[in-house]
């Protein structure tokens, strides 16, 4: 049991990094990391917002929406799966919310270091993403914590080294038209050729 | 396309090339690069994302002076979920097979940061047909882009365009091989960048 978790988790990290291999959280990606420090608060709180939401979304998904889920309540020919997208949305902004204001309570020096991020996560789509593809792989509960956590950390490893690369880069002399943008999708490619090389491993 | 104003023809076509919503604004690209890999699916996707950035910055637009500004987002979030919801139900009930392989990414074009970013800093101003304009050229300029990924991505990565095949047999007789890496993630990476270049190139345009 254990060695499947384990495996799921190297698998959501590296080999199907949610950023690098499904495209999620593009925009952020490229905005945020310019700077290392902003893009590692960044990273942090997608880790958080993610291991949270995707549970939460799995019993939503679960005991409301799914076709049949709502049988505990004496009516087992329900099919409310048409409202997962509204629902996930409503349940990622509460979320956020709620994160927001438990930090803010208890761990306020976190709270400072995250400081605009939080609430920009929410219309991040490898948060919503990563509560659709759950639901499309049919995880079990423990499957999905799993899932949610290694995704989270997979994009904090992705920005955080690019990142790093692009504070290198600023000594470097790109041709005009690819500054920016363009040099940013590049490297973006060789990073996520780099992740794929650890395809194949097998626990 | 004496139907329209000048300047309603400038709200058209300047978000296709000059002020292109991927490559110039920076917005969806999420989206973008994952359903690039066949041109069919990128098609399809380009047609689900019209509907729903026209439709959804009209309805904004009709809304924006009974929008009060504090929940401005939520307003916007379920107008784009509702229209998303719809385009998502239409492709399962008409297109089941190109919806499944689309996966969750029509569902994503909820936060796609292209509509929500029009509809904050265009249709929120605007007026209801201009609007509409905007929202369709920004799927243009989106759509393009979309097709022109993919039809890279699947010449050189199949050796087909949409589906029919283009590198004649006599080719791959002679030890044409496909370019695996077109298929994979990183090939989507590195066309858009190249495309980048050459747009940015062509319009002169440079970031600092």
């Amino acid at each position: 049991m254990f060695e499947h978790y384990l495996s799921l988790a190297i698998k959501s990290i590296f080999v199907e990094n949610i950023l690098l291999a499904y495209f999620l959280g593009m925009c952020s990606f490229l905005a945020i990391s310019k700077k290392v420090e902003t893009s590692i608060g960044l990273g942090i709180a997608v880790v958080f917002v993610l291991t949270i939401t995707a549970p939460v979304n799995w019993a939503l998904h679960h005991f409301f929406l799914e076709k049949g889920a709502l049988s505990w309540a004496g009516m087992p020919t329900s099919d409310l799966s048409y409202l997962n997208f509204i629902a996930f949305i409503a349940v990622i902004a509460a979320m956020v919310q709620l994160v927001e204001m438990t930090l803010d309570r208890f761990l306020p020096v976190l709270y400072q270091a995250l400081g605009i991020f939080l609430p920009l996560i929410a219309v991040n789509c490898a948060i919503l993403g990563g509560s659709l593809l759950l639901v499309e792989r049919q995880y079990t509960f423990g499957e999905s914590v799993v899932f949610g956590f290694g995704s989270g950390i997979g994009f904090f490893l992705a920005i955080a080294s690019m990142a790093a690369i692009r504070h290198k880069l600023r000594y470097s002399n790109v041709p005009p038209g690819l500054k920016g943008l363009g040099i940013a999708m590049l490297l973006t490619g060789l990073l996520s050729m780099a992740f794929m090389a650890f395809s194949g491993i097998d626990l | 396309m004496s139907l329209l104003s000048k300047k309603s023809q400038q709200v058209l076509v300047d978000p296709l090339v000059h002020n292109n919503p991927i490559s110039s604004q920076i917005l969806g690209i999420c989206s973008a690069l994952a359903v690039t890999v066949k041109m069919d699916t990128a098609v399809v996707m380009t047609l689900a994302v019209m509907f729903v950035l026209s439709l959804s910055n009209t309805v904004i637009s009709l809304l924006r002076n009974y929008i009060p500004g504090r929940v401005r987002i939520i307003v916007q979030l379920t107008v784009i979920a509702s229209l998303v919801i719809f385009a998502d139900q239409i492709l399962r009930a008409y297109m089941y097979d190109i919806s499944k392989q689309l996966s969750v990414f029509v569902g994503l074009i909820i936060t796609n940061c292209i509509v929500m970013g029009r509809a904050e800093a265009f249709a929120m101003q605007n007026t209801p047909g201009k609007s509409f304009l905007d929202g369709l050229g920004n799927a243009l300029g989106y759509g393009s882009i979309l097709i022109l990924v993919s039809f890279f991505r699947e010449l050189l990565g199949s050796g087909s365009v949409l589906g029919f095949q283009m590198v004649p047999q006599a080719f791959y007789d002679l030890g044409y091989l496909n370019v695996g890496l077109m298929v994979l993630s990183p090939g989507a990476f590195i066309i858009l960048g190249l495309i980048i270049w050459v747009q940015r190139t062509v319009i002169k345009f440079e970031e600092v």
